[in-house]
């Protein structure tokens, strides 16, 4: 398990770049679907077929492959580098970073002088790779370039910690769950998302595209588990997260109680996830065509956003076992 | 010359019927095929045979305002459709209703502010519309409620180069169509003039979903911030630079592959392009690209300084060059050159 996250959360891929981790998560599928293939937004889309013999409506589910990034927008005359947010980049957590270019050019993240905290923002902040002057940044980046996190996966012991946990943790319990699937009524539709980080957008086209009767997102969420943390029921160790609502979906007590019921009959460690801030693609497959069920099963996660994100082993062989469940029960439509 | 007649004409977003009769009429004798559908986004195919489809998309509604209610003095009370800064407003000549009837944004005049009150912009409770009406009775003769309100800016040249004039953004890109449309290029192409994008890109995934293109490109008027004050690496474009090629904005992450061949034509040929180099902002782009399975989407901005005011600035040779740069992708679409079907 551990070898298979560092190889994917170690892996290049922000939104909209998800050639290099789309190739790698396709190795890691090959020889155990029955259909791959990948759609115009990038989607990296997996069939494991059904064994029901009448008609059956298809599961899909999602993890999405991106991560978030910097864009370079301008390089200046001394060879400093500017750059915008794609996702959500926090300006604090990117103070004092080491970022790497699709070049292989690493950098260092820091900001102009400031004379209070508060004026930080991106504008104020620049990438230093150690060129002398325009020309030589020149060779390692071109405008409209992403730089991501570099940062390597360290095992804490119970707990893991890298760059882009969300969601290539998410993306690690999909290909678990395809190795350890032994049954399953429903075709089940694996899917590898692209653009989830700047706005849920190739689950909704990917979902329209496959037109499940059920949708499962496999994604990070907050915890609230940390000192001085906001109030929130969700802590590392804690077990699989079922989604009970975010900001992008009320997740159907059909949905939601069929995830419980399972859990609690097969004996996998859970817990109830109210994130009042954040969604997933669950939410953009839900509202997809005439509207599709939809759930969610989140891996509670230190620091999302930041270069240490950190999760719970434990959590994480929760949430394959708990989906594994899901979809070799027969699901009716 | 078009782009002049054609960005007089009133049409915020849901009002957009002039601006289409307008474009109707410059394209009516021409062998297209016109079409309209229920939300008023206008279709104009040319159709050569055997090619791939391509949606040109350029919005037809400008930022304005609308009326909401009368003062018993005759005055009119106002909210703006799309995004306005109010602080440039004050003192400008509208046009109010079907008729153009000439107003002007009416404030407290300074010798009655108090100090205070100088030092902060009016908000639109503290501004009205003055259409010359003496009670309301008068002015409800000339306008009712839910009435257009535009910019009474003319459209003229300031210099051999800059046109100034309201609506460029997105008039300049229904002009690149109807001249790319005449043209007669030899690609199956849906000129397609959305409606309502000012208020949240709500024409353009409709026309997406009729049309179902195998590739659209968006032409737009953006953000020039090349002036004082603003750091460089703050620019998102610079006017006189060409048509900037959308590597991201909030509603939209350009396909890498699409972007690179665009640059090599415009290279090629040499026809001034540059990057546009934010994220901030949307487009109908932003739309149209997730439309069903996702559709090919590029983006293409012209550099506008003072965009969404009441007078903005625009380089003809901009709108030459995006022409131009259109017209290269629609060649290399019919000899097979143009990459259509790459992921991201």
């Amino acid at each position: 398990m551990e070898k298979l996250i560092k190889k994917l959360t170690e892996t290049y891929g922000p939104s909209g770049r998800e050639d290099k981790i789309r190739e790698v998560i396709k190795t890691e599928v090959e020889g155990l679907a029955d259909e791959i293939r990948t759609d115009y937004l990038g989607n990296l889309i997996v069939l494991k077929k059904g064994s029901a013999s009448e008609d059956t409506k298809p599961i899909m589910l999602a993890a999405h492959m991106d991560e978030i990034g910097l864009m370079i927008t301008h390089v200046d005359k001394e060879g400093f580098l500017r750059f915008t947010n794609v996702g959500g980049v926090a300006p604090s957590r990117l103070v004092g970073t080491r970022v790497v270019l699709p070049s292989g050019q690493k950098g260092h993240v820091f900001h102009e002088p400031l004379k209070d905290l508060k004026e930080l923002d991106l504008e104020k902040m620049y990438i230093d790779i150690g060129a002398k002057d325009q020309e030589e940044a020149k060779k390692h980046v071109t405008i409209g370039d992403i730089a991501v996190y570099d940062q390597n996966l360290v095992n804490l012991g119970n707990r893991l910690m890298a760059k882009a946990m969300d969601d290539r943790i998410g993306c690690a319990v999909l290909i678990m769950a395809l190795q350890e699937m032994k049954n399953n009524p429903n075709d089940v539709y694996f899917v590898f998302t692209s653009q989830e980080e700047v706005g849920l957008r190739g689950a909704r086209t990917s979902a329209y595209g496959l037109n499940p009767g059920l949708g499962i997102a496999v994604d990070v969420t907050m915890t609230g588990d940390t000192p001085e943390a906001k109030k929130m029921d969700v802590k590392l160790g804690g077990g699989a997260a079922i989604k009970v609502k975010d900001s992008s979906m009320i997740t159907s007590p059909l949905v939601k109680d069929k995830m419980v019921e399972i859990a609690e009959k097969e004996n996998i460690k859970y817990q109830l996830e109210v994130l009042s801030r954040g969604g997933t693609d669950a939410g953009a497959i839900n509202l997809t065509r005439e509207g599709i069920l939809a759930g969610c099963i989140s891996i509670p996660c230190r620091y999302v956003h930041s270069p240490g994100e950190m999760v719970d082993s434990g959590d994480v062989e929760a949430a394959v076992k708990l989906l594994v469940k899901i979809i070799e029960e027969k699901v009716e439509f | 010359m078009l782009i002049k007649e054609l960005t007089q004409v009133p049409g915020i977003a849901g009002r957009e019927g002039q601006v289409r009769k307008f474009i109707k009429e410059q394209l009516s004798s021409e062998p297209l095929d016109l079409s309209l559908d229920s939300m008023g986004n206008m279709y104009a195919r040319h159709t050569v045979g055997e090619t791939p489809l391509v949606m040109l998309a350029s919005h037809m509604d400008e930022v304005g305002f609308m009326v909401m209610g009368f003062d018993p003095s005759g005055l009119l009370k106002f909210a703006p459709v799309g995004g306005i800064d109010l602080r440039v407003v004050v003192g400008k000549k509208v046009h109010v209703g079907e008729e153009k009837a000439l107003g002007i944004v009416g404030a407290k005049p300074i010798h009655l502010q108090k100090p205070r009150e100088r030092n902060k912009p009016f908000s639109r409770q503290e501004l009205f519309i003055d259409i010359g009406a003496s009670s309301e009775e008068e002015a409800k003769r000339k306008v009712k409620i839910g009435d257009q309100i535009t910019f009474a800016t003319k459209t003229e040249f300031i210099s051999e180069r800059v046109m100034k004039g309201k609506a460029f953004d997105d008039r300049a890109g229904c002009t690149a169509i109807i001249e790319i449309l005449k043209s007669k290029p030899p690609v199956n192409l849906c000129g397609a003039f959305t409606v309502q994008e000012e208020v949240g890109l709500r024409g353009a995934g409709v026309a997406a979903h009729n049309v179902k293109p195998n590739l659209a490109i968006v032409l737009e008027g953006t953000t020039a911030s090349d002036v004082p004050e603003t750091p460089e690496h703050r620019y998102s474009t610079s006017m006189g630079h060409g048509p900037a090629i959308t590597l991201m904005d909030r509603s939209f992450l350009a396909n890498q592959n699409l972007n690179q061949r665009v640059i090599e034509l415009a290279e090629k040929q040499g026809i001034k392009y540059q990057m546009r180099r934010t994220n901030i902002g949307g487009t109908d782009a932003g739309r149209i690209h997730l439309v069903e399975e996702g559709i090919p989407t590029i983006g293409l901005s012209l550099p506008c300084r003072y965009i969404h005011s009441p007078v903005s600035l625009l380089n003809i040779d901009d709108l030459k060059n995006m022409i131009d740069l259109v017209k290269a992708i629609l060649k290399d679409i019919a000899e097979g050159g143009f990459p259509l079907g790459k992921t991201y």
